[in-house]
């Protein structure tokens, strides 16, 4: 079982898409990291050598901002957005979509669960 | 399309050339202006905008963290008064 950056990699994956399960690492940076290391993209995660492990676990707390780092340092660049009070901020705290998409219906990512209106009639004919 | 770096920031001309005149004499006085599509440089720090919103002119306050935005997002054009019906 390899445990890198904190988080179980699935055993039965390939190593590029294993490594994706990590926060902040995607399929590119995956291969990269892989291309680095000098393993092979289509080697599972349990067919790792200790060394292979050794060796991605050290390029990824060189060269990257994963997992915790990164999550912070998205939510400080949010709360910068919420305390200079911008266009952007607003709509951070409001919970509504930030760049200009509709909201009269669907934004239900942003919006949550609908929370329907008593006595909201449909629009008369 | 974000802009080229080669021409730098946005910055409305009259604007700047305001800005520049009051950094010179070291005065702070209060800049009333139109071009909410000015980008906020450096040399704005410090200063109060007031912008204008299509409506009236909103005062802002230019601070270090603003750099890069631009003084539109800071007077924002629409007023939401909340749905018809939460009658106290």
């Amino acid at each position: 079982m390899a445990r890198i950056a904190g988080n179980d990699l699935p055993k039965y994956k390939r190593g590029c898409i294993g490594l994706t399960y990590i926060f902040g690492i995607g399929k590119s940076r995956a291969k990269e990291i892989l291309d680095k290391a000098g393993v092979d993209h289509d080697k599972k995660v349990q067919d790792w050598t200790d060394e292979d492990i050794t060796k991605i676990r050290q390029i990824i707390t060189d060269e990257y901002k994963v997992e915790g780092a990164l999550r912070s340092e998205v939510q400080l660049n949010i709360k910068r957005l919420m305390d200079i009070g911008c266009y952007r901020g607003v709509r951070h705290r409001k919970g509504l979509p930030l760049r200009g998409q509709r909201t009269q219906t669907n934004a239900r990512t942003r919006k949550g669960k609908k929370k329907t209106v008593a006595g909201k009639k449909k629009a008369p004919k | 399309m974000a802009r080229s770096i080669k021409k730098g920031p946005y910055v409305a001309f009259k604007l700047l050339r305001k800005v520049d005149r009051l950094n010179d004499s070291g005065k702070k006085t209060v800049i009333k202006t139109w071009s909410r599509s000015s980008m906020i440089i450096p040399d704005f720090v410090g200063h109060t905008f007031a912008v204008h919103n299509g409506n009236k002119f909103i005062p802002v306050y230019i601070t270090e963290n603003m750099v890069g935005h631009k003084l539109g997002e800071f007077a924002p054009t629409r007023q939401f008064k909340g749905h018809g019906g939460n009658r106290k």
